[in-house]
């Protein structure tokens, strides 16, 4: 728990260093002056810690706006693709990884093996176009980007459709990876003493697998997929890039194309909070799923 | 010497770690049971196959590549044809022999900055995990706050500071690497340094290099070759996608990933095929070859099995 803690103490901090020493020279002089990007570097960080103390994280230097409000705007995109995405990689990851542990060196083991392999190898830019492609070009079954249709009714299903798509994309490398840990998981969990007791008790196998085994597989996948938030924000830039999906992966980009360093270190201080939070949660979907585990 | 129970212990070592180099003898029937189990995984035969042939090609690129790659041969944005088997990009230049050239920069990207980190991360982490104490401590926290961040979104702000081109994607990417190698350097640093030999060296007075890089390092080895196999297919799909986002490898210079930007626009996604299925594929495959061989080699070097 004292990690957490520790970790917490340093939001942005080995970011934030190379982020101020660049500041813009296209910007002119005066703005320069009145933004105080003249002041030294290491004042120019205390001073953003000390606004941060006080909730503020500064203006954006190409809008003006807030950095809260900015940000606030495009979280909720990111969040809502990312979840989806999570939700949907685990619902294929967690059947198809304990079907290829049960059916261990059958044909259907090794098709879904080296499937998952595929799935953690296509570059997911170049999933994405593919299907943007085929789905959404040649048979114009979903739409090419965005979040609503502009100037549209708009509404849950234009949503939906919209989300399809990059939730896929994103989606399918979670389960690529994932279906190799379930499987490994499960393999370890079934050569155990107390499974072949269950199934000799005559314990019917589904019950065996899914409510013995499958418990105590969990335990380690719930680990694996926590330590998979850092990796799905940093895929979302890529994804929101190609979909035009307005969250903050495609404000990263606009950022950095206009050095617009205070939403960047907004942004950064929101990924660590992000994984953060996922890491407490992680900790505590752990305690939940293992009562042997209690914090005290 | 060799009193009964000292054998019985050596015996069951070698169970765990079959790398120990005691004789030369056991050295080599141990790479030769590595040969043997390697090639069983008919994939990672395949992959392995499919890399080295990827490797020819990078070598070979200025006889093999039928163009020069940032030259305008022909009409722009051409369709295949005899003459340019893939097309021609937007400007005119020839699709095949970009593709050709590119090969070179996703594999030295690959290797050098696999090579890059994974000596970093492994000389950190003995020294983390034989030192131990307030040390271990100190780097373990450093390697926790690396790997908390969302990787791609810091080397993006990096790298724009830092400006996008090929040495700073390699320096870039191996910052952001070495922690897990470390880890995974530690934590089986720390396995090994309780066994028996170890112990029976520092009582023999053996100075902690040699104890450290002769008889801990060669034992610690086979985790690291699999991390650095998958490690270099990740680091070619991290170049091809910061390339993608044209915040890697910059043009004219071809790289898989800024051959792929052109198909953000959705006349070329449409009407040009040409020139974005063929990078992609190339990335997917080669991506593929190399994960199959870090398979295979999981599998090889997997003594519980």
């Amino acid at each position: 728990m004292l990690n957490y803690f520790i970790i917490k103490l340093a939001p942005g901090n080995p970011v934030d260093m190379f982020i101020d020493p660049n500041t813009p020279k296209e910007v002119l002089e005066l703005r320069k002056e009145i933004l105080g990007l003249n002041d030294p570097v290491i004042l120019q960080y205390f001073k953003w810690l000390l606004n941060l103390l006080q909730g503020q994280l500064g203006y954006s230097f190409s809008s003006y706006a807030p950095v809260t409000k900015i940000i606030g705007e495009r979280i909720g995109p990111t969040l809502l693709l990312a979840s989806a995405a999570l939700i949907f990689g685990m619902l294929i990851a967690i059947p198809v990884g304990i079907l290829s542990a049960v059916k261990q060196n059958t044909k259907f083991d090794y098709i879904m093996t080296g499937l998952s392999f595929i799935g953690t190898s296509i570059p997911q830019f170049f999933l994405g176009l593919g299907l943007i492609y085929v789905f959404a070009v040649q048979l114009k079954w979903f739409p090419t980007g965005g979040m609503i249709t502009l100037g549209g009714a708009g509404g849950f299903w234009d949503r939906l459709t919209h989300m399809i798509l990059p939730v896929f994309v994103l989606g399918i490398v979670i389960a690529g990876k994932k279906v190799r840990y379930v499987r490994a998981s499960m393999l370890d969990v079934m050569n155990m003493d107390y499974l072949r007791t269950a199934n000799s008790k005559g314990l019917h196998p589904f019950i065996v697998t899914n409510k013995h085994a499958l418990r105590n597989a969990l335990l380690p996948i719930i680990t694996v997929v926590g330590m998979e938030i850092p990796l799905l924000l940093g895929g979302s830039i890529l994804i929101e890039q190609i979909f035009q999906w307005p969250g903050i992966g495609q404000l990263t980009i606009q950022s950095i194309l206009s050095r617009d360093y205070p939403i960047l270190m907004g942004l950064n201080l929101v990924a660590a909070l992000i994984v953060l939070t996922t890491n407490l949660l992680t900790d505590l979907l752990y305690a939940a799923a293992d009562p042997r585990i209690k914090y005290t | 010497m060799a009193l009964s129970p000292y054998e019985l212990d050596e015996g069951s070592m070698s169970a765990v770690i079959p790398a120990e180099s005691v004789k030369p003898e056991t050295e080599d029937a141990f790479l030769k049971q590595l040969f043997t189990r390697f090639i069983r995984h008919k994939l990672a035969v395949a992959g392995l196959v499919i890399t080295v042939l990827l490797i020819l090609v990078a070598l070979l690129a200025p006889w093999i590549a039928p163009n020069d790659p940032k030259e305008v041969t022909g009409v722009f944005s051409a369709p295949p044809s005899a003459e340019h088997w893939l097309g021609t990009d937007q400007v005119g230049r020839d699709v095949l022999s970009r593709l050709i050239y590119a090969t070179q920069i996703s594999l030295i990207v690959g290797f050098v900055t696999v090579a890059l980190y994974v000596t970093v991360g492994t000389l950190i982490g003995i020294v983390s995990a034989y030192f131990g104490g307030w040390l271990d401590m100190l780097i373990m926290r450093i390697t926790d706050m690396f790997m908390a961040f969302p990787f791609l979104m810091v080397i993006l702000v990096v790298i724009s500071i830092l400006g996008s081109n090929m040495t700073t994607i390699i320096l870039v990417l191996a910052l952001f690497s070495w922690p897990s190698v470390a880890r995974l350097v530690r934590g089986s640093v720390l396995s090994i340094k309780q066994l028996d030999y170890i112990n029976a060296g520092v009582a023999l007075g053996l100075s902690t290099p040699r104890i450290l890089f002769r008889h801990i390092f060669p034992n610690a080895v086979g985790p690291i070759i699999v991390n650095a196999t998958f490690g270099i297919a990740s680091a070619i799909m991290s170049e091809a996608g910061l390339s993608f986002l044209g915040m890697g490898v910059q043009p004219p210079t071809a790289s898989w990933g800024n051959m792929l930007t052109d198909a953000q626009s959705l006349t070329v996604l449409t009407d040009q095929p040409w020139l974005w299925v063929p990078p992609g594929a190339m990335i997917l495959l080669t991506v593929l070859a190399i994960n199959f061989v870090g398979d295979g080699l999981r599998d090889a070097l997997d003594t519980r099995q």
